[in-house]
């Protein structure tokens, strides 16, 4: 058995050497911009940049808030797509002979390329960044989730049919959750790209949002300003990441000291 | 027709493995067990024992031959018998008591019902402990229990084992034999028991069955007429080494004999 303290050591420096390495980039970057006295709208010292993101906290949180709703939407959307597809083809193997080849080349598309087509479609509300934001996460949603109803143990299908089970029995009490750990890697990176998504939208179009922010404050050469949207970007995707962490461990109480 | 349970009769038993080659699993296989007898299969690794019992499950069905549960044919039927795989099992997901109630939930017992049904049992299993523990966190002896009582609560008459204790160590073995034995001698099933292990087959069995491989055949029918009820520490009795005599003998002209020509 392990003890506390390693655990809590390991746990520890996990946390401390990304840390600390991050911490020295920035040391050199303000040294740096410092003593080159580089021009601010080229390249913004870190306190700069804190500074910065201080004052138009106001405005932020309200473009961070159209953000989210977005990423949220879309998240939600991909993982229902997501699901459904990969379900179904599990289910019909002939589905599966039509569809997933194209599921997989669709992926080839560029969505730089189709998001324009979506503000065509739908205009500049909220619903072409949903579908945006839908359309980059689905696909490994989908693709895990086919490879985790693929790979039950095929001993637990045996098991089960010897005892007489159903289909749709077999599907729920063995399929699903086995495959579960697949569902959450999938979202777990449909999670970290989902943010991207919803920004991609917004700069081609938007009233409200950190993406038209951006574009507004680069087009203002407002560095500092867009260096500071960045910071909110990525913590936000981080934290969608976590709560998936957090979710899969809530689910999934078995999964973790498997092995 | 006879007062068997379970009747295997003239059952043969092909796989191809590829194109060319094919595999006679099980040749002209036959075998019976009567109401409440314990009969055991024992025979060398790939001799098909696996094979029978999957055909009795249901799981696969014989090229030719007939299986028979109480007079009715089964050929090809699941869920007629209880059956017990060589590995445990265990669905990671799930705690003991949710593991072992499957089958109750397959035949639709709502499933507070089957909870209570599973843990008023687990005392007997020597699981009582563990009923909101998952799989990872049991033994290997544990695990062969918890998979016994799903099979148990199959609630069918015919209870087919493919060899439960094969992964355990020896010690272990010789516990869960023990209480094998108290287990069956109380609910009274009508096993059908895989071994390749002697001493496991002449202390759980009222008959055996030996089987020779390639082709997979019963080469002979041994009757073990030793008192019930039956203890671990009867290995050492005389009778029981002579049984054992007589059942080595018979795998060394039998089955060694024909492996080696
Ligand atoms: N699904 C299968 N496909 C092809 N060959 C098989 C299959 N199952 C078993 N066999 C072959 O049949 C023979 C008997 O196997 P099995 O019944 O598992 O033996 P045992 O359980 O006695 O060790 C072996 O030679 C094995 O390779
Ligand atoms: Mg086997």
């Amino acid at each position: 058995m392990k003890s506390w303290r390693n655990i809590a050591r390991g746990d520890w420096n996990t946390f401390l050497l990304p840390t600390s390495t991050l911490l020295g980039v920035l040391i050199i970057w303000e040294v740096v911009v410092k003593i080159t006295a580089i021009e601010k709208w080229l390249l913004p010292a870190p306190s700069a940049i804190l500074k910065a993101l201080w004052s138009v906290k106001e405005l932020i949180w309200q473009h961070s808030l159209q953000t989210m709703q977005e990423t949220f939407l879309g998240l939600a959307l991909a993982v229902v797509v997501g699901v459904t597809i990969a379900t179904a083809i599990d289910w019909s193997e002939t589905l599966k002979k039509a569809v997933y080849p194209l599921i997989i080349a669709s992926q080839t598309i560029p969505i730089i390329a189709v998001a324009p087509l979506l503000i065509i479609w739908f205009g500049y509300g909220l619903l072409p960044k949903v579908l945006v934001v839908a359309l980059v996460c689905f696909f490994p949603i989908s693709v895990n989730l086919i490879d985790g109803y693929r790979l039950v143990e095929p001993d637990m299908l045996r098991l089960m049919s010897a005892m007489g089970a159903e289909r749709w029995q077999i599907f729920r009490m063995v399929k699903l959750p086995a495959a579960m750990p697949f569902f959450f890697s999938g979202l777990r990176i449909a999670g970290t790209y989902s943010v991207m998504g919803a920004i991609i939208g917004e700069w081609l179009g938007a009233s409200r949002g950190l993406g038209i922010f951006m574009t507004r404050s680069s087009q203002s050469f407002l560095t500092d300003r867009v260096f500071a949207i960045i910071i909110v970007i990525t913590i936000l995707s981080l934290a969608i990441f976590l709560l998936v962490e957090g979710l899969a461990k809530l689910t999934m109480p078995w999964h973790d000291q498997r092995k | 027709m006879s007062g068997d349970k379970l009747t295997v009769r003239g059952v043969n038993k092909i796989y191809s493995r590829d194109r060319d080659q094919i595999v006679l699993a099980l040749e002209d296989a036959s075998l019976s067990i009567q109401e409440g007898e314990f009969v055991s299969l024992i025979g060398p690794s790939g001799c098909g024992k696996s094979t029978l019992l999957d055909l009795v499950a249901g799981l696969t069905t014989p090229d030719s031959g007939e299986i028979l549960l109480a007079g009715q044919s089964i050929v090809g039927q699941r869920g007629k018998v209880s059956y017990m795989p060589q590995s445990d099992v265990l669905f990671p997901w799930c705690t003991v008591v949710d593991n072992v109630i499957i089958p109750l939930r397959l035949q639709r017992v709502p499933l507070a019902e089957a909870r209570a049904e599973a843990r008023a049992l687990l005392p007997t299993f020597g699981l009582e402990k563990f009923a909101t523990s998952y799989p990872y966190m049991l033994s290997g002896g544990m695990k062969q229990r918890a998979a016994f009582l799903r099979t148990y609560l199959c609630k069918k008459d015919v209870m087919l084992l493919d060899e439960p204790f094969g992964k355990l160590d020896a010690l272990t073995r010789m516990q869960m034999q023990g209480w094998l034995l108290d287990i069956w001698q109380r609910f009274k099933h009508s096993v059908l028991f895989v071994t390749h292990d002697v001493d496991e087959a002449i202390l759980l069995s009222d008959r055996i069955f030996l089987m020779s491989s390639s082709p997979g055949r019963i080469l002979v029918e041994m009757k073990i007429p030793l008192p019930r009820p039956r203890h671990p520490r009867m290995v050492t009795e005389k009778t029981f080494i002579e049984l054992k005599r007589e059942l080595m003998d018979w795998l060394e002209t039998g089955v060694f004999g024909i492996a080696e020509r």
